[in-house]
């Protein structure tokens, strides 16, 4: 896919790497179309200068400014922070550091259930309706309902089913199953429950959309390449390694790198669930920055959070992409 | 290529400077609003039953005011999730609405933004004299000394609910100290039954926060000092919040599910439908009471008690306050309305949907026909409650000691135990905090 | 080819697995939506002991909900559409061109995926403002707004996925076709479009829902006018009550004309599967 093959030419020093792969068309001689493929990446570049760059810049140089909330209404008049919100941020010896970093482990324990269980689910569910039998269809929509619903509705409900005395699970595990006392029973919503709750509602959000990504990539895999390996004796879960797996590839680098940074900066989870005050347990990086931004005025040392945050993201996506080329260079 | 490198760094640069420049510039900037003179923008929170109830009942005055003023008002209902992200943007960009509804223990710190018009003598004067306010109400507008950035609109009070028919069945009387007040919750809470004495919403910050204010104050301790640094760790604060935390840890009369109750509305229906004894409510309680089918003779209202030799603070002065943007371009008018709203007729029609509490002088409460209730909140209101503490880091205070005790709450409704100690601890790190921003 | 009992346990057990954990809440909404508020706030019931439409009827009256279903069909509708055109464009161009710059356009793309929505929140505002101020286009507020705003913000992937597609096709077909004297665009539309549609409709469903339920960005950049559902649905829990049986049906309501959508789409999905036009 672009993303990966995209690396290697571009980190490639050598020009005649970058023309081989379409030497008709790329040829001097012929400068008439040389501006074609920039016309046709103009719009994308104009609206991700708009929405994305831009901002992103605003957001960095916030982040040296005590845009506090005795300036954030004349912003020339704060004084230059210098790093000073980044020391803050960076001290895991002080209040605002310790529960940073605190929240930042969360997120981390978090990010990997979240995209490892959504990844095998997404992974399980389009395999086996690759296959068609009666009721596939019925399936493959229902699958995806998770997805089409709006987010809030989705969350909402688990919200409801994770109320302690009126709520759908403790009912069940309760009163259904008895497997818990119905004079004890457990919050998922405050303690340390609360992880587990977040972690639930967002593998539900989420592996729908593995598994639509996966689906469509097992589309392009021809049935015969199936047959001829049945023939050749293999079992299904051989084929599975041996054909699906290796065939899935482009698509499941993609997908595992964005799964990743989404549930990384997963916002509406922990905000619809638990409203205004996330319990410690819960306390996902994404809303841990917007209350120290929103609720308490201090833009600057919310921006510097962020910026290490964007940091993060960077290096982590680096070294995927890094040990990816390098692997499929090796092999 | 290079060329193209080059123009889109300059893209961006622009855009940047044109960004900052736009941001500084923010308070000279316009308001949305239309022809000068004869428009307005209000933003208003929700107070009713839902926004669409809200619009339904400011209609009618909007029109009422046109009628009288020729300006037309612009409305737009905002839910509480909502309105805090749109003042901040809006203070942000400098494009506001003309005149905005905020919660009042919000006044100092949108103070502290300076986008907000302060009323000096001269719109005071034209909004009706600061003399028509109560004094109380007022207090809520701005920091102390400072000439005030919001005047009040609703007000709004903490009452002791209390379900007649149990008291009366059990052979009490509504408590009058902190300590009958748990030894009747004691007695009226009967698990076959299901009724418990008091409930709470221990997982709602805001309202942790302002119990550990009024708690707090009736140790006589405060929360921030002369100086406006916190001073959450002192022994009268600790103590106060202890004591709140122990309705549910040591005196059990609130249930430990109380403490997922992550807004007021939830421990207001259990008293409604006859699961609580008791609520500690705000006087918009009614609405949701009455919604639910419990009549206002089944209910009584008295003063919080403090505990006995404690000083007796019942609740902290609560309420909506409107203020002005400093940028807008209708002052006159922005102003003719802030006197509308707050004469003492729309007083009258506004505080019965809404349950608030009139912020004039001597004007009687409207929002319930039961005599004795309206005279208690009035009492309350203008007798026994503080102001939250007027410093600019207010909002620091709720977001961080309001989240602590949440996490106490929780602590203690998992089967933990929370000491002194462990309140002090975390009490240490919410100070921290606000002081380290503060920096 | 014929399936092994194994693999038929193995069907069975993913299904039953998958099916429960994404059907049970759909359950409970269903049948939420059918109780009365009192009933929802006490003890659950799998069954409603009370049946009511009334919840149905209530939801128009508690929040505009016409009005924001119409916003958020109008702001995902259009912005799906420029998002998977201008992807269209940007992807053929990463496919099949080798353009400088292509590694800093295709690097920049995947890095935007990475920045927290909040650190640029506010600064997106405020360019809207700026905006508004230069060039008199208010787009704070607006629908337009959160059309571009959307549309951006599904574009990084969109077109690492289709670009994903494109490289799949084999590039003799432009050949071919290029032999015929087709333009460059007359390739892309006649020849390479056609073949990538099941592509294209995963793209367009992702992009749909990516803008259908955003949540943050919308509550800030709408007012009541031009509010969306995904923070309109939040309009049912006010400063009195928690009408969960209304969120429910509300929630019910304006999910189904899209679960509709994506049945329909599934034809799409078996007929680029049977045609076997994806090698």
């Amino acid at each position: 896919m672009a993303v990966t093959e995209a690396r290697p030419r571009a980190g490639s020093p050598s020009p005649q790497t970058g023309t081989k792969a379409g030497p008709t068309r790329f040829r001097r001689k012929k400068p008439a179309g040389w501006w074609l493929p920039f016309v046709l990446i103009a719009p994308a570049v104009v609206f991700e200068i708009l929405i994305h760059v831009t901002p992103m810049l605003v957001g960095i140089w916030m982040s040296f400014i005590k845009l506090t909330k005795f300036f954030i209404a004349n912003w020339s008049a704060a004084p230059a922070a210098g790093l000073s919100n980044y020391h803050l941020a960076l001290d895991v010896n002080g209040a605002l550091g310790a529960s940073l970093l605190n929240s930042f482990l969360i997120t981390c324990a978090f990010t990997i259930i979240v995209v490892g269980v959504s990844w095998l689910f997404g992974m399980a569910g389009a395999v086996v309706l690759q296959r068609s039998f009666r009721g596939r269809a019925l399936f493959r929509t229902l699958f995806l309902v998770p997805y089409a619903i709006p987010v809030y509705a989705g969350i909402i409900a688990w919200k409801f089913m994770f109320q302690r005395d009126t709520g759908a699970i403790n009912h069940f595990l309760a009163d259904n199953l008895h497997l818990i006392s119905a004079t004890d029973k457990p919050f998922w919503l405050i303690g340390d429950n609360a992880f587990t709750a977040v972690v639930v509602v967002a593998i539900w959000r989420t592996w729908p959309f593995a598994f639509l990504m996966l689906m469509a990539g097992l589309q392009s895999i021809p049935e015969e390449v199936y047959e001829a390996s049945a023939v050749d004796g293999a079992r299904p879960f051989r084929q599975w390694r041996s054909i699906t797996v290796p065939m899935l590839g482009p698509v499941n680098r993609v997908l595992v790198l964005v799964m990743f940074l989404w549930t990384f900066n997963d916002f509406n989870t922990p905000y619809i669930l638990f409203g205004g005050a996330q319990p410690p347990s819960g306390d996902l990086i994404s809303f841990h920055i917007y209350s120290a931004s929103f609720l308490t005025l201090n833009f600057g040392f919310g921006s510097a959070m962020s910026v290490l945050l964007l940091l993060f993201l960077l290096l982590v996506t680096g070294t995927y992409l890094f040990i990816l080329n390098r692997r499929s260079r090796n092999a | 290529m290079k060329i193209r490198t080059i123009a889109a760094v300059a893209t961006v640069a622009a855009v940047l400077v044109a960004t900052a420049a736009c941001s500084s510039g923010g308070t000279s900037s316009t308001s949305s609003s239309g022809t000068a003179g004869k428009t307005l923008t209000y933003w208003a929170s929700n107070q009713g039953t839902s926004i669409a109830n809200d619009t339904a009942v400011l209609t009618p005055e909007l029109a009422k005011f046109k009628k009288q003023t020729g300006i037309t008002v612009k409305l737009e209902v905002i839910g509480w999730n909502d309105l805090q992200t749109r003042i901040q943007t809006a203070v942000t960009s400098g494009q506001a609405p003309d005149v905005v509804n905020i919660g009042n223990t919000w006044a100092t710190s949108l103070q502290a933004t300076g986008a907000f018009m302060p009323y000096g003598s001269s719109e005071m004067t034209a909004i009706g004299g600061a003399s028509k306010f109560a004094t109380t109400a007022l207090s809520t507008g701005g920091a102390p000394g400072q000439t005030v950035t919001s005047v009040p609109l609703y007000g709004l009070v903490y009452g002791l609910y209390y379900n007649k028919k149990m008291f009366s069945d059990a052979g009490l009387t509504p408590p009058t100290t902190w300590e009958e007040m748990v030894a009747d919750g004691k007695k009226l809470t009967n698990a076959s039954t299901g009724v418990n004495g008091l409930a709470i919403a221990a997982g709602s910050y805001t309202e942790n926060a302002h119990f550990a204010f009024i708690n707090a104050a009736q140790n006589n301790a405060s929360l921030f000092n002369k100086a406006g640094k916190p001073t959450f760790t002192s022994a009268g604060v600790v103590d106060g919040i202890k004591r709140y935390l122990d309705l549910m840890q040591t005196d059990k009369v609130s249930p430990v599910a109380d403490a997922q109750y992550d807004n007021a509305t939830q421990s207001t229906s259990d008293f409604a439908n006859g699961k609580a004894a008791m609520i500690i409510n705000q006087s918009n309680a009614d609405g949701t009471i009455n919604a639910a089918g419990m009549t206002s003779d089944q209910y009584g209202v008295v003063p919080l008690p403090a505990p006995s030799g404690g000083k007796k603070v019942a609740s902290f002065i609560a309420g909506i306050n409107l203020s002005v943007f400093k940028n807008t371009k209708n002052k006159t008018g922005a102003l003719e309305f802030v006197k509308f709203m707050t004469s003492a007729a729309e007083q009258g029609v506004l505080d019965k949907p809404y349950s608030a509490l009139p912020v004039l002088k001597g004007v009687t409460p409207t929002f319930t026909t039961n005599t004795a209730e309206a005279k208690t909140f009035s009492d309350i209101y203008n007798n026994m409650s503080q102001p939250l503490p007027l410093v600019p880091a207010e909002d620091q205070f709720e977001s961080t000691v309001g989240k602590a005790m949440n996490a106490l709450f929780a602590t203690i409704a998992t089967g933990g135990t929370v000491s002194t100690s462990d309140i002090k601890t975390a009490l240490q790190t919410a100070q921290d905090q606000v002081t380290a921003t503060m920096g | 080819m014929r399936e092994t009992l194994g693999s038929k346990w193995f069907r069975a057990v993913v299904l039953v697995i998958l099916g429960v954990f994404t059907a049970v809440p759909l359950y409970v909404m269903i049948t939420s939506a059918l109780k009365p508020l009192g009933d929802v706030q006490n003890n659950f019931t799998w069954w409603p002991t009370h049946f009511t439409m009334q919840p149905f009827i209530d939801i128009w009256s508690t929040v505009p909900l016409g009005q924001y279903f119409v916003n958020s069909l109008i702001v995902s509708g259009i912005s799906t559409v420029l998002s998977v055109l201008i992807a269209i464009f940007a992807s053929y161009a990463v496919s099949r061109y080798r353009f400088k710059g292509r590694g800093i356009f295709t690097t920049t793309v995947l890095s935007t995926q990475m920045f927290p929505g909040v650190l640029f929140l506010l600064p997106l505002y405020l360019i809207f403002i700026n905006i508004n101020q230069t060039f008199g286009i208010q787009l704070a507020g607006t629908r337009t707004g959160l059309i571009i705003t959307y549309l951006t913000f599904s574009l990084p992937f969109a077109i690492w996925m289709l670009a994903g597609y494109l490289d799949n096709i084999p590039k003799e077909l432009d050949e071919a076709a290029r032999v015929d004297g087709s333009s460059a665009m007359g390739v892309l539309f006649r020849v390479i479009l056609p073949v990538a549609r099941p592509g294209l409709i995963a793209v367009a469903i992702y992009c749909f829902m990516t803008s259908w339920g955003e949540v943050l960005f919308a509550s800030v950049l709408t007012t009541q006018d031009s509010r969306t559902l995904a923070v309109g649905l939040g309009g049912y829990s006010t400063e009195t009550n928690v009408y969960w049986n209304q969120i429910m049906a509300a929630s019910l309501v304006v999910s189904i004309p899209v679960v509709v959508g994506f049945l329909l789409l599934q034809r799409n999905f078996v007929a680029g599967l049977t045609a076997g036009s994806v090698k």
